[in-house]
């Protein structure tokens, strides 16, 4: 699903490696999880792959289901199937909610040749999708992210990946600024949506939120590598050990 | 002060092509006030402080310079949806075949020129009156030349609830028509007025509106100025508000090589409320674009509430202007003063100049005021592209959050998405190319 080849990235402006041959393969169906201390790259990584500017790629390929994802436009990407849960969403003020996730899921639609969805079969959707994730009618009129507090703004994220429903998703931080009850809510938002069909790359932190979606594969990132993969008792290390040990044992 | 010389001569050089017309009595005195204030004053020129951020040239010229006709075939004319009395100009002469009657519950309307023959009519009152005490403390020569001259224009007088607005529809028919308009507005007391304007009107365009509104009288301004893409037009519109009355006032302006829409509004009675709001989409690419928003604001009552709200988007070596005043008169205690303007410019060349004033001379007053520049939010844009909207439409959706705080001024929520719709219509079309 997700092949990313000795990735190495650099900030643009500035001479300063992030990231230094990242190596990862997420599969169809598989949830992969992402920890690692402050700074070691793990957000960075998330933007590169969605495209956000600011960064140079100085080396290496990354590809969603063999398509070439540097290659493309942030757009593109997101038509392709890529989809960036962000850790910090952002409020556009003056943009509707709805007219937000309409707007998008046709331009989507629009890129893949595919017809525009109806107005009354979008919101019999959204409905639908809202629901589950306790977002009401109010919430999808304001302005998008304006005034959420931050457990609404990270279910709204939620919302918009069910409502795009992408090949490939990525949580960038997804649970910081979460209390236990919200963070229940995404997890569930987000264990709905797991499928055979669909890759998951989850980035955190804490090991908490693999307490609600269980990974798979849990790779652990310092100074812009990989540098340690392994199964779900990766991350219960982490919790009771910390960073230090896995970076002083592999360095 | 005597007039420069060569002010003086481009004054002169214009009033030789321009007769004054016949009229009643008061009309012709008013007119010759006006002429006189005219050659006091001088027409205006770039040295002028009023116009510094705003070449007006063209404007005083003798004769205007060609503009391209503009035929709209691709949507419904602005406004068709709306129930109106529609009055047409067809460069700026008032064509009654494509007009409605000019019959309205609740008011009476006349043409200019069949007012101003009329020995004894309420428009004496308001006729060059309001646009004279306009002139004090800024000069505005332009609006002066079209009370000494405008041979056309409506007067209209709302006595009770108008039955629905009354549109003022401007065709342009002929590349180099110099259209000069004045219209006369009186609302009674508690009376309420809704008057829509749109259309090119001419290759040139000067209008002005005087508008008294008596106590408890409410008027409302929905104006349109779009898709001609090569006029050149001053506009003026001169309030005076008495107690517990309101004036609210909305333009869009789309593109034009040169606009500038001035308001001198007066508070006078106690209690009265001024909103006058702006949206401006100025696209330089391939004709130049200049949109310059003139307001002045003058309290001079108890308890007075006035609002700015200027929106303007830029691109492609497109300008804004903006000047706006409140001037705050002794006595005028427990005023709440409010203006702002914004402008988002898309790249580098496009420019904005602002110059927000206020002068008070009471002590117990509200003013604030505020003024930014600023380039698209590239975190917004980046967000919603990366959820699957191009880059172009990503934009559009920007600039329409943007500018919709102006248009949420308009009282009309059914107003409201006329205009709305209209805006995006336009930046479709101009995606299109």
């Amino acid at each position: 699903m997700l092949s990313i080849k000795n990735l190495h990235v650099k900030l643009e402006d500035e001479d300063k490696q992030i990231l230094k041959g990242v190596d990862l393969e997420v599969e169809a169906g598989k949830v992969h999880a992402i920890m690692g201390p402050n700074g070691s790259g793990k957000s960075t990584l998330s933007y590169v792959l969605s495209g956000r500017d600011g960064y140079e790629v100085t080396d290496g390929t990354a590809a969603l289901e063999g398509e070439d994802l540097l290659a493309m436009e942030p757009e593109e990407r997101a038509a392709a199937g890529l989809f960036l849960a962000f850790q910090y969403p952002v409020e556009i003020p003056g943009v509707g909610n709805m007219t937000f996730l309409r707007t998008a899921l046709n331009a989507q639609r629009k890129t893949r040749g595919e017809d525009e969805i109806s107005a009354g079969e979008f919101l019999k959707l959204i409905r639908d999708k809202a629901a589950s994730l306790k977002i009401d009618a109010e919430m999808l009129k304001r302005p998008v992210n304006v005034g959420f507090s931050g457990g609404e703004k990270k279910r709204n994220e939620i919302l918009q990946m069910a409502v795009l429903a992408p090949k490939m998703c990525i949580l960038d931080e997804t649970d910081s600024g979460l209390d236990v009850d919200a963070m229940k809510l995404v997890a569930d938002g987000v264990n709905a949506l797991r499928d055979a069909g669909r890759g998951f790359l989850v980035i955190t932190h804490y090991q908490r939120l693999l307490d609600h979606i269980q990974p798979d594969v849990v790779h652990i990132m310092s100074d812009g590598r990989i540098i340690k993969t392994g199964g779900p008792e990766l991350a219960i290390e982490v919790e009771k050990n910390g960073y230090t040990d896995i970076v002083g044992e592999v360095a | 002060m005597a007039v420069a010389q060569p002010k003086q001569d481009l004054t002169e050089t214009r009033l030789a092509t321009l007769d004054l017309p016949q009229g009643a009595g008061w009309a012709r005195e008013a007119r010759e006030a006006a002429l006189a204030r005219v050659r006091d004053m001088g027409l205006p020129t770039r040295r002028d402080e009023y116009w510094k951020y705003t070449d007006p040239a063209s404007l005083t010229q003798p004769a205007p310079p060609r503009a391209a006709l503009f035929e709209a075939t691709d949507e419904a004319p602005l406004f068709s949806e709306i129930d109106r009395l529609r009055i047409v100009f067809v460069d700026g002469v008032f064509d009654p075949d494509q007009s409605d009657d000019l019959s309205l519950a609740g008011v009476e309307i006349e043409r200019l020129s069949d007012a101003l023959n009329k020995d004894i009519h309420w428009a004496r009152d308001v006729f060059g009156t309001l646009e004279a005490a306009g002139q004090t403390p800024v000069a505005r020569p332009l609006a002066a030349l079209s009370t000494a001259f405008a041979t056309d224009g409506l007067v209209i007088r709302a006595t009770g609830m108008a039955a629905k607005p009354i549109s003022f529809v401007y065709l342009h028919r002929s590349e180099t028509s110099d259209a000069m308009l004045h219209h006369v507005v009186r609302v009674e007391e508690g009376a309420e007025l809704t008057i829509l304007e749109n259309g090119p009107a001419a290759a040139r365009f000067m209008k002005t509106m005087e508008i008294s509104v008596a106590d408890r009288g409410a008027f409302h301004h929905i104006r349109a100025q779009g898709r001609d893409h090569e006029r050149r037009a001053a506009t003026h519109m001169f309030a005076r508000l008495g107690e517990e009355s309101a004036y609210k006032s909305f333009t869009l302006t789309v593109n034009g090589i040169l606009t500038r829409n001035e308001h001198v509004i007066e508070l006078t009675g106690d209690d009265a409320i001024a909103h006058v709001a702006g949206a401006a989409m100025g696209d330089g690419k391939t004709i130049a674009c200049h949109h310059d928003d003139t307001v002045f604001v003058t309290h001079d009552a108890v308890n007075c509430e006035s609002r700015q709200v200027f929106k303007k988007v830029l691109r492609n070596g497109a300008e804004g202007v903006f000047q706006g005043k409140i001037l705050v008169k002794p006595g005028a205690q427990k005023t709440d003063g409010y203006q702002i303007s914004q402008a988002l410019l898309l790249d580098e060349e496009a420019s904005f100049q602002a110059k927000p004033e206020l002068e008070i001379y009471a002590d117990d007053v509200k003013c604030s005021h505020g003024s930014t520049t600023g380039a698209i939010d590239e975190t917004a844009l980046f967000y919603l592209r990366a959820r699957g909207v191009p880059r172009e439409t990503a934009t559009d959706l920007l600039v329409l959050a943007f500018i919709d705080e102006a248009i949420q001024e308009i009282e009309d929520a059914g107003l409201q998405d006329e205009i709305r719709t209209r805006l995006q219509l336009w930046l479709e079309r101009r995606r299109r190319g």
